[in-house]
C-alpha cells in the first residue's frame, strides 16, 4: 500500500519538474518586458477612465507618460497638477503645470428670456433635435435643454435646472474631463480657466446671426455690437461671425465689460455685488 | 393585367388619400416669395441678383456652382426686397433671395401656350444642356440635380428609363393628379427624357390604387416604347431601388445606384418639367402640392409657384383646423414636422400634411422585445434594431460595418415597432455621423 503512494508522488513530481522546466524556458523565450513604473503611474491615475486626457483610458495614458519624452498636450484633466506632480515624481521628471480648468454652459435662453415658440416631442435627445431644426425656442444656437451634456457626465457634476431649462455645472466636481463638451451637438460648453472663489466672466451666448434675427428669439443673445471689445483694457475679447468671446487666459476679471453689454449677454458670476448696486440695493430696502 | 411589386419587406400604411381625383388648382402668386439658392441635393447655387433688382418670370437668379448643383429661376416678376438668411424646411435659416411681386412679366422666350408640343427639336446633348438650365430636379422628394443622372458615367451603359409613377406615401396625391391631368405632357416628357438619356425602352410604374391613372396612361403610351406597368400596393414601392426590383427583378448593389444594373429612375413630375424646359423652353419655377389632412376643409392639389409661403398654401385649403397639433412638410411616412408655417415651397416639396393631435402624438418608447417586426418590414434587408443601439451607443464604425448607408430612410421600421421606438431618427442620426467619418476618410 505505501509503494503505491511513494510510486504516485515520485510520478507527480517527476511530471510536475519537467512542466516548471519546460515552462521556465518557454516564458524566458516569450517574455515580454513591460516598464514596472507603467504600472505604478496608473496607480497613481485617478482611474476614472473618462478619456479626458485623450486616451481610451488611464492604462493608456500612463503607458504613454512614460513612453513620451515631452508631455507637451499630456494632462490628466480630472486629477490637476497634483496628480501630474505624482506621476513626475515616479518618473523622475518635471511635471507642465496647466491652470485648472472648468466646464461653462455659455447659453442663457431661459424660457423667459428665449420664449418657447413650439413644442418637440422626437426622440429625447439633443443630437437627434439638433438635426432636425433649430429648438423649441427658435435659436438656431441655443441649448436644446435635452441634456446630452448630463448623460455624458462621469462624476455627476452637470445637471438641469428645470426652472431655466438649461443645464448648470457643479464647480466644484467639475473635472474639466470634456465629455460634455464633446457630447453638446452644438458646441455650448467651453473649459475655462477656473479662477479664484469661482469668478467667472463669459459671453453667455454663441449666436452667430446678425443682432437682430438674433435678438428675436432671444433677448439676452450676443448681438455682436463690438461694446465689449472695445472698452476691455486686456485685448481679452476678440469678434468673429457676429458674436464676442472672451478669452479667459487673458482675461483679468475686471468687469468692465459686463456694465456695457447691452443685451446682458455677458456674465458675472461669483461676484460680490458692485458698489452701485449696492447703493440702489439699500435705497429699495430703505424704500 | 398582372401585377408586380418588390421581393423584401415593405408596409402597408392606410392610404388616407382625401384628395385623390381631385383637379389642380392653379394658385395665383402671393404678395411675397421666398426662393432659397440650396433646393436641391449638393453645392447651393451662386446668387446672380441684388436687393433693388427687378426679376421676371423664369429669370436665373442663383446660377448652378458645380457639377453637382443646379440653377434656380425667379418664380414671379418684381422687385428683389432682400437677399438674405430665410428659415427653409430644414428649420435652420439659409441664404434666399425674397422677391415683392409685382405685375405678371415673363421672360420673352417662354412658351406660355397650353399648346402640346411633341416634337423635341434638341439633340442629346442639348438635353442635357436645357435640363441643367432649367434647373430641373428630382420632384420625388430627393432632390438630386436631373441632369447628373442623364450623363451616363463612363463604363455603364442605360438600358431602360424608369418613371416612377408609385407615390407610395400615403395623404400625397400631387403624381397622380398630374398624370390624369396632364397626361399627354408626362408622355411627351418622358419621350424627352429618353432621348436624353438615349435609350428606346421606358416603364411607367404605377401602383394599382390609381387605376384611372393607369388605364389613361396606357392609352398614351399606345403605338410607343413605353410601357405602363400596374403594382400591387406596398410602401415603400416608390424607392427607386424597389421599384427597379419591382419592375425589373434587378438588384441593385449596396452601395450602388440604379444605373449600376442600367436603369435610370424619374418621377412623374421630373418628366413633367423635363417637357415644360425642353418643349417649351420654361424653367422650373412652379411644382404640384398636395394641401391635406383629415381635419382640413378643403384638400387640394395645388399648382404653386416655387418659394410661395406654405401659409399661403394651407389659407387656400381652408385655414390651420382647431385640433391640428403637427405641420409635416411631406408625407407621413417619410416627411418631417415644420416649426412655423413661414416656410417656403421649395423644388422637393410634395405636399403639406396637416395632423390632428390625436394622430400627432408620439407613443411612449418602451425597451425592445426582440420581435424582428421591423428587420421583417425593412425593404433594404437591414436590421434596424441593431443599427439604433449602436446609434445610441455612438458605435459608428461599427453602423459603417452594417451598411447604415444603404438605408432608405422610409420609416417602415418606426411605422411598424410594437414598442414606437424612434428607429428611424436614431438611424438618420448615424447615417450622418457615418457620412462625417466617410468624408474625412477621404479628405485625407
Amino acid at each position: 500500500m505505501s509503494q503505491i503512494i511513494i510510486y504516485t508522488i515520485i510520478t507527480l513530481v517527476a511530471i510536475g519538474s519537467a512542466a516548471a522546466i519546460i515552462l521556465y524556458f518557454v516564458a524566458q523565450k516569450f517574455k515580454v518586458y513591460e516598464d514596472p513604473r507603467i504600472d505604478e503611474v496608473e496607480e497613481s491615475l485617478p482611474a476614472a477612465n473618462c478619456g479626458g486626457c485623450g486616451f481610451p483610458g488611464c492604462r493608456n495614458f500612463a503607458e504613454t507618460l512614460v513612453k513620451s519624452d515631452s508631455w507637451e498636450d499630456l494632462f490628466c484633466p480630472v486629477g490637476g497638477n497634483e496628480t501630474m506632480a505624482r506621476a513626475a515624481s515616479i518618473l523622475g521628471r518635471e511635471a507642465i503645470e496647466q491652470a485648472p480648468r472648468v466646464a461653462v454652459v455659455r447659453c442663457n435662453g431661459t424660457p423667459e428670456f428665449r420664449p418657447r415658440v413650439n413644442q418637440y416631442d422626437g426622440s429625447p435627445t439633443c443630437a437627434i433635435a439638433h438635426s432636425l431644426y433649430a429648438g423649441e425656442g427658435g435659436c438656431p444656437h441655443g441649448c436644446l435643454g435635452l441634456a446630452d451634456c448630463v448623460v455624458v457626465c462621469a462624476f455627476d457634476a452637470i445637471h438641469m435646472d428645470p426652472k431655466t431649462d438649461l443645464p448648470v455645472v457643479v464647480d466644484d466636481k467639475c473635472t474639466a474631463c470634456g465629455a460634455c463638451v464633446e457630447a453638446c451637438p452644438r458646441d455650448i460648453i467651453e473649459l475655462r480657466k477656473k479662477n479664484k472663489k469661482d469668478r467667472k466672466i463669459f459671453v453667455s451666448c454663441i449666436n452667430e446671426e446678425k443682432g437682430a434675427p438674433a435678438k428675436k428669439n432671444c433677448s439676452v443673445a450676443c448681438i455682436g455690437c463690438s461694446k465689449c471689445f472695445n472698452v476691455c483694457p486686456y485685448e481679452a475679447i476678440t469678434m468673429e461671425n457676429n458674436k464676442a468671446f472672451i478669452d479667459s487666459d487673458k482675461c483679468k476679471l475686471c468687469r468692465k465689460c459686463v456694465v456695457v453689454c447691452p443685451t446682458n449677454a455677458i456674465l458675472e458670476i461669483n461676484f460680490p455685488l458692485r458698489k452701485e448696486k449696492i447703493e440702489t440695493a439699500e435705497a429699495e430696502a430703505s424704500e | 393585367m398582372s401585377l408586380k411589386t418588390f421581393s423584401r419587406g415593405g408596409v402597408h400604411p392606410p392610404e388616407h388619400k382625401l384628395s385623390s381625383g381631385l383637379t389642380i388648382e392653379e394658385l395665383p402668386p402671393p404678395d411675397v416669395v421666398v426662393i432659397p439658392v440650396s433646393q436641391h441635393l449638393g453645392a447651393p447655387a451662386k446668387v446672380l441678383v441684388k436687393r433693388g433688382d427687378q426679376v421676371l418670370i423664369g429669370q436665373l437668379i442663383a446660377q448652378s456652382d458645380g457639377f453637382v448643383s443646379t440653377n434656380i429661376h425667379s418664380s414671379v416678376s418684381g422687385k428683389v426686397l432682400k437677399v438674405d438668411q430665410f428659415m427653409d424646411s430644414s428649420g435652420y435659416r439659409k441664404l434666399a433671395v425674397q422677391i415683392e411681386v409685382e405685375g405678371d412679366r415673363w421672360m420673352e422666350d417662354i412658351d406660355r401656350t397650353d399648346d402640346l408640343v411633341k416634337n423635341t427639336v434638341l439633340q442629346t446633348a442639348d438635353i442635357r444642356k436645357k435640363i441643367l438650365e432649367a434647373g430641373i430636379v428630382g420632384l420625388g422628394g430627393a432632390t438630386f440635380p436631373s441632369h447628373v443622372k442623364l450623363m451616363v458615367p463612363k463604363g455603364k451603359t442605360a438600358e431602360y428609363l424608369i418613371i416612377n409613377g408609385v407615390e407610395c406615401e400615403p395623404y400625397l396625391t400631387a403624381d397622380h393628379a398630374l398624370m390624369m391631368e396632364r397626361t399627354d405632357e408626362v408622355f411627351a416628357g418622358i419621350l424627352v427624357l429618353m432621348k436624353g438619356l438615349g435609350v428606346d425602352k421606358a416603364i411607367v410604374g404605377i401602383e394599382n390604387n390609381k387605376p384611372d391613372a393607369i388605364a389613361k396612361m396606357k392609352q398614351v403610351v399606345q403605338g410607343s416604347n413605353v410601357l405602363v406597368q400596374g403594382l400591387k400596393v406596398k410602401y415603400p414601392q416608390g424607392g427607386e431601388k424597389q421599384l427597379v426590383q419591382a419592375l425589373l427583378k434587378r438588384e441593385v448593389p449596396s452601395g450602388g445606384l440604379p444605373i449600376d444594373v442600367g436603369v435610370v429612375v424619374f418621377n412623374v413630375g421630373t418628366a413633367f418639367a423635363a417637357y415644360e424646359a425642353v418643349n417649351k423652353n420654361r424653367p422650373l419655377i412652379d411644382r404640384v402640392v398636395t394641401v391635406t389632412g383629415k381635419s382640413v376643409e378643403k384638400p387640394s392639389n395645388f399648382l404653386v409657384r416655387i418659394g410661395t409661403p406654405v401659409s399661403y398654401l394651407v389659407e387656400k385649403a381652408g385655414g390651420v383646423p382647431g385640433n391640428t397639433a403637427k405641420v409635416i412638410n411631406g408625407g407621413p411616412m417619410m416627411g418631417k414636422a415644420i416649426s412655423t408655417l413661414d416656410i417656403p415651397v421649395v423644388k422637393g416639396s410634395s405636399g403639406i400634411l396637416l395632423i390632428g393631435e390625436n394622430e400627432a402624438r408620439r407613443k411612449e418608447t418602451q425597451t425592445c422585445i426582440r420581435c424582428t417586426k421591423c428587420v421583417t418590414v425593412c425593404p433594404m434587408g437591414m436590421e434596424p434594431y441593431l443599427l439604433m443601439t449602436l446609434s445610441e451607443k455612438s458605435l459608428f464604425e461599427r453602423m459603417e460595418s452594417e451598411k447604415v448607408m444603404d438605408c432608405i430612410e422610409c420609416g417602415s421600421c418606426s411605422y411598424t415597432c410594437p414598442s414606437s421606438r424612434p428607429l428611424l431618427d436614431y438611424i438618420r442620426l448615424g447615417k450622418s455621423e457615418v457620412g462625417k467619418i466617410i468624408r474625412a476618410r477621404k479628405a485625407v
